[in-house]
Parts: structure tokens; C-alpha cells; sequence
């Protein structure tokens, strides 16, 4: 019995010494952010340059200082647009690599894959992945960073109903973003008061999109057309819009389509389409007072230098993720992560590349409308519209 | 009437890029009973190769050439040090290592060339022909002339050239063409070479249409393999027949039945096709002797 208890003793007492040492080498050991994005794979235009910020922000922040002392270290893997990798990628994350949290998920199906898993390990999580279900319903320990599709295909209809065009002829692929954008597009039809009359699709491996846009123009009443999706099949539709002379029916894309390949890849098939985009596509365009001018304008001069290549839309969503995530552990001061998920929740006039977010118990998200700004394709290039 | 023309230049256009595609499988094929499961990298090569020499500032005359150079050189490469080592393994083998070079080739492409898709100008224009009512690509003009001029010149090399004759002899029966002196792994060497060459033609006329990317061979070389099936492997007619009839059926269910079944018809047709017909519309039922 005696034994027993000094054994025990002895045990309590180095724990003890264990934590002691811990809790003082805590000070000077890195803040530790995990990510999984698709780096590879077909959602690699999203992770890539994801992967990119983060990787030179995390540079920038430690040069000047790092947060709260110390220096930031962030482990990415490529999830390659795969759920169940991501699902072994985020255990990893929480398991050996004892990330304070992740900012991560360039996909809405890894996101989900991933959400039960972080909700388990109470580690706070923000994705940066596009859909509404990330968030609705909303739960405690995971937040979202970009638009989502309903707000794209709000600020699209928004835009229809100043111009009076009520009809609307859907086409979109058969893949899950285009499919939820255009589940979102059937749901908010009414809202607007406008109607959807024609609804086609295609695969993302088609090359002429010609058949469904001829049906679409011999659908009778079509005032404008509204796309879903991303990639070539986008750039494909386009080009075939203009060939089949349609442009006297105009043309709106999700934001999917927000990259100059997109009009690169439509070969002067994109002039007139309308769109809306981040505020960082059009950065230089949005008026002096603008408070994301400023924002989009450091990313874009930074990414430019570090990449020598301007940066894409979607490299927004981590900038913004990884520098709330920093903003929160600023002000929890640690990186106890119950404090810092409580400190992303309470995040107030943040003022990132994709828009203002307002974060509340019930908005884990924590845009406007208004972080959209809808622009038309003009030479080539982006023009802001409003 | 208007509808139906479009409905059929779709399906035209579309057909000759996936007959195109097609035709390179046959070649091999012919010379090994191998399926190159790589063709389609070959397709992807000869578009992104053209793309990225054009953004190196060469002009599109120069681009093009050096691109089928270079692809070819890759064809080489690969039946000299993947294939001709196993050539003893059996078909399965060859098969399962052509499938491992593309996985190479397409992981390659991506960490060099990037992972952004691109697109070549059309060769004449953007402005599409107008033929009652309906709007033709220039360039679909151009892949259906393509196919006409390489079915002919595929004809007359497999029948009336010494090469040609030789790769044929040796599909047939490899062991009599090597005792009547036809140096069999030459044959293979020619015949990936060959048909590199053509995938890298295919992947330059299609790129204006289908763009291309890293990984557009998957598409492309699914869709070929599924026309070359179609047609009956080996045979080049019958590589554009499948061609032309996949890609006339995904255009008209899509016009006429609906958008997001279109596939599922084109597969269930296929299905259909090889149940009565196993070796496809123009493939020759072949019979084993003991």
C-alpha cells in the first residue's frame, strides 16, 4: 500500500515538474496554425494560392515580431480536393502536430468531412470554403470565411431586378458547387420576384456548351442568363454565348468564374458578362474612402512581390482567415483555444480582402451583401459597375 | 430547323475532337494490343507544350512544330524505358505501366507548367460561319479537316508502305513477322512515336475549343478511349465513327432529351452497342485457333 502511494506520489510529482517546464518553455514556443487545402488536384486554383498566403504572411508576421512574442509556424497539407485525406490531414493537425487551430478547408466537401472531427477535438476551425451549410446550421466551433454561393447569386439577382429582367434561364455544371449555386438560385428566385424558365447543365469534362445554350434562346420570355461554376466549362460557355449570338440576352456567373483566366479562356467570349467579384479584383477601382482598398491594395503589392504574379481572388479567403485567426488570439491574449474561439465570434469591423465581417453567435460567417461588388467584363479586364 | 443544324454542328465538332483523340489509341493498339492509357497525355502535352512555348514569346508557326517534337520525344522515351523493358510481362502489364506514365507525365506538367488551364487562339478567327440559323466554330473546320487528311494518311501508311504493312504483321502475329525479318521492337518504338504525334495534333487543334490544362488528357483520353471502343479498336474508321456517333448523341440528348442525362444516354448507347457488337461497330471479330 505504501508502495503504492509513494509511487503515486512520485508520479503526481512529475507530472508536476512536466507541466512546470511546459507551462515556462509555453512563452517562447510558436503559435502553432494548422491548413489543409487542395493544393493539387481540381480545386487547385482555390489551395493554391490559399497555400501561398498563408505562407507569406506567416514569413511577414515573423519577421516583424510574430504575435503576443512569439513566432507563428504553420503546417500545411495538401488535401488535394480529396475528403477523406482531409479528414487524416485535420486528425494530424490535431493529434501530433497539436495545432492551436486550423484555418484551412479550400472546399466545402472537405470542410464538412472535417467539421465533426474539430467539433470532437473543441479546437476552433475557420474554412475557407464557400458554402452556406459550413455555417447553417451554426456550430461552435467552426467559422467561414468567404462569400458564400446564395450571396453571389443574391448580389446577381439584386442586379437583375434594377435592370428589369425578370425571366432567368440557369445553366451550370453537374459538379457540387455549380449544383448548390443552383439549388440557391431556384430557392431565391422568388425573393427577387423574378422566375426561373429554362434550368441546363452540363459535365465538367464537355467541351461546347452550344446545345444547352440553344435551348435556352429558343426557351420563349429568356431576359438573361444566369451560370454556375468554375473553370474551363465556364470560359467554354462563354465563348459559346457569344458564337451562337446571344448577347442580346445578358449574361451573369457566379463568383466561381472570378479570375483573369476565366476571361482569358473565353477568348473575348467573356465581354458584357457580369459578375460578382471580392473587392480585391477590383481594388484599384473602388473609391479613396473605401475600407477595403487599403486591405486588398497591401495583399495584392505583397503577393505581387514575394510571387510576381498578381494574386487571384480566392488567395483572399486565407489571407483573411489566417490574419482573424491572429486578430482573436491577440485579443484572448493566449492561445487557450476555448478563449480564442470566443475571440472569433466577437470579431467586429474586421476589415479583410473579401469584404467587412461582423461575427456573431448566430453568424459565423460575417459578411454583407455589400462585401460583393458586381463588376462587368470591359476590354479584357474587370470594370466595377456601381 | 435552325435548333436541329446546331444541335448537329455540336455533335460534329465535338465528335471529330473525341475521333481525333480516338485514332491514337488504334495505332498502338494495332502494333501491341496495348491500351495507352497515356494517349490522352500525349493529347494534353501537345496543347500545354504549344501554350507554354507561346508564352516563352515564340510565334504560333514555330510553337506548334517544336510542341509535336517534343511530345514525340516523350512517346520514345516512354516505350524505350518503361514499355520495351516488360515487353515479355504480357499485355496487362504494359497496360497498368502506361497507366503509371500518365499519372507521371500529368504530375510532371503540373508542377512545372502550373496548374492554370489556357487557351490557344483559334487558327482562323473567332467569328463563327452562320449556316441556316446555326453558328459552326472555324475551328471545328479545322479538327474535321484534320481528321479527313489523317484517316486518309493513316490508310495509305498501314497499306501501302513497307512500315506500315510491318506494324500491321506484326498485330497479327508477332513471332511470324520477326522470323520474316521485321524487327518487332523497332515496330513498338514507331508506333508510340506515331501516335504521340497524333495525340499532340489532336491537343493543338482542340485547345481554342476545349481549352486545355493539366489534366484535360483525363477528359479527353476517357472520351477517345470510349469512341476507339465504340468504333472497334484498331480499326481507324472506326475511331471516327464512334467519335462522330458519341459526340452527335451527347448533342442531341442534350438538345432534345435533357442536359444532365446526356451522359448516361452516350454510356447506356455504348453499352448497348458492345453487348450486340463486343468488338465494336467496325472492329474485326478476331478467332483464336489452337
Amino acid at each position: 500500500m505504501t508502495i503504492v502511494s509513494r509511487r503515486h506520489a512520485l508520479g503526481v510529482l512529475a507530472a508536476g515538474a512536466v507541466l512546470a517546464c511546459t507551462g515556462a518553455a509555453q512563452a517562447q514556443q510558436p503559435i502553432k496554425i494548422g491548413s489543409f487545402l487542395s493544393i493539387t488536384g481540381g480545386a487547385s486554383f482555390l489551395g493554391d494560392p490559399e497555400a501561398k498566403t498563408l505562407r507569406l504572411y506567416a514569413d511577414r508576421i515573423n519577421k516583424a515580431g510574430g504575435v503576443l512574442g512569439r513566432k507563428l509556424e504553420i503546417i500545411i497539407y495538401d488535401s488535394a480536393g480529396d475528403a477523406k485525406q482531409a479528414v487524416t490531414f485535420a486528425r494530424r493537425l490535431i493529434e501530433e502536430d497539436e495545432v492551436d487551430m486550423i484555418v484551412g478547408g479550400s472546399t466545402t466537401g472537405e470542410t464538412m468531412a472535417v467539421v465533426p472531427l474539430v467539433t470532437e477535438a473543441e479546437i476552433p476551425f475557420i474554412s475557407l470554403a464557400g458554402a452556406n451549410v459550413i455555417v447553417e446550421p451554426v456550430k461552435k466551433w467552426v467559422f467561414k470565411m468567404p462569400h458564400s454561393d446564395r450571396m453571389a447569386v443574391e448580389k446577381s439577382y439584386q442586379d437583375m431586378k434594377k435592370r428589369g429582367l425578370t425571366n432567368v434561364a440557369i445553366i451550370g455544371g453537374s459538379g457540387g458547387f455549380d449544383q448548390s449555386c443552383r439549388k440557391e438560385g431556384h430557392a431565391l428566385a422568388g425573393k427577387y420576384g423574378l422566375k426561373v424558365v429554362a434550368d441546363e447543365t452540363y459535365a465538367p469534362t464537355d467541351s461546347d456548351m452550344s446545345p444547352q445554350l440553344t435551348k435556352i434562346k429558343n426557351t420563349p420570355g429568356v431576359q438573361v442568363i444566369f451560370g454556375c461554376g468554375f473553370g474551363a466549362p465556364t470560359s467554354i460557355t462563354a465563348r459559346n454565348w457569344k458564337q451562337l449570338g446571344m448577347t442580346n440576352i445578358p449574361f451573369y456567373f457566379n463568383h466561381g468564374v472570378a479570375s483573369q483566366q476565366f476571361i482569358d479562356g473565353a477568348g473575348g467570349g467573356a465581354e458584357g458578362i457580369r459578375i460578382p467579384v471580392p473587392a480585391l479584383l477590383v481594388a484599384e477601382q473602388l473609391p479613396a474612402g473605401d475600407p477595403q482598398r487599403e486591405v486588398s491594395l497591401a495583399y495584392i503589392k505583397a503577393f505581387k512581390e514575394a510571387y510576381n504574379l498578381p494574386p487571384s481572388g480566392f488567395g483572399g479567403h486565407a489571407y483573411d482567415g489566417l490574419h482573424i485567426a491572429l486578430d482573436a488570439i491577440k485579443r484572448a491574449n493566449s492561445t487557450d483555444k476555448a478563449k480564442v474561439r470566443d475571440a472569433i465570434e466577437s470579431t467586429k469591423r474586421f476589415i479583410g480582402a473579401d469584404g467587412i465581417y461582423n461575427m456573431t453567435p448566430q453568424d459565423h460567417m460575417g459578411l454583407s451583401l455589400d462585401s460583393f461588388k458586381m463588376v462587368e467584363v470591359r476590354n479584357n479586364t474587370w470594370k466595377l459597375i456601381e | 430547323m435552325a435548333e436541329f443544324l446546331q444541335f448537329l454542328f455540336s455533335g460534329l465538332t465535338v465528335g471529330a475532337i473525341y475521333a481525333l483523340v480516338g485514332l491514337g489509341f488504334s495505332i498502338i493498339y494495332n502494333a501491341s494490343h496495348v491500351i495507352n492509357f497515356a494517349q490522352g497525355e500525349f493529347v494534353m502535352l501537345g496543347g500545354m507544350g504549344t501554350v507554354s512555348l507561346m508564352l516563352a514569346g515564340l510565334p504560333m508557326y514555330v510553337a506548334i512544330p517544336l510542341a509535336v517534337c517534343l511530345v514525340v520525344a516523350v512517346g520514345l522515351l516512354l516505350e524505350k524505358f518503361a514499355v520495351e523493358p516488360a515487353r515479355n510481362a504480357g499485355v496487362i502489364t504494359l497496360i497498368i505501366i502506361t497507366i503509371g506514365a500518365s499519372i507521371l507525365i500529368r504530375g510532371v506538367v503540373e508542377v512545372a507548367l502550373g496548374k492554370d488551364f489556357h487557351r490557344l487562339p483559334s487558327f482562323t478567327g473567332e467569328t463563327p460561319i452562320i449556316i441556316g440559323g446555326a453558328a459552326l466554330q472555324p475551328q471545328g473546320l479545322w479538327v474535321i479537316g484534320a481528321l479527313v487528311i489523317v484517316v486518309a494518311a493513316l490508310r495509305w501508311f498501314f497499306e501501302h508502305t513497307r512500315l506500315g504493312k510491318a506494324i500491321l504483321a506484326t498485330s497479327y502475329n508477332p513471332l511470324a513477322a520477326q522470323l520474316v525479318g521485321i524487327d518487332v521492337r523497332t515496330i513498338l518504338l514507331v508506333s508510340f512515336g506515331l501516335s504521340a504525334a497524333l495525340g499532340a495534333l489532336a491537343g493543338i487543334l482542340t485547345a481554342p475549343i476545349t481549352l486545355t490544362k493539366y489534366d484535360i488528357g483525363i477528359m479527353l483520353g476517357l472520351k477517345g478511349f470510349a469512341a476507339a471502343i465504340l468504333g472497334g479498336l484498331g480499326s481507324s474508321y472506326g475511331a471516327v465513327a464512334g467519335g462522330l456517333a458519341l459526340g452527335m448523341i451527347e448533342a442531341m440528348s442534350a438538345g432534345y432529351i435533357s442536359s444532365a442525362y446526356k451522359d448516361a444516354v452516350a454510356f447506356v448507347i455504348i453499352l448497348g452497342v458492345l453487348f450486340f457488337m463486343p468488338s465494336g461497330l467496325f472492329g474485326t471479330r478476331r478467332t483464336e485457333r489452337v
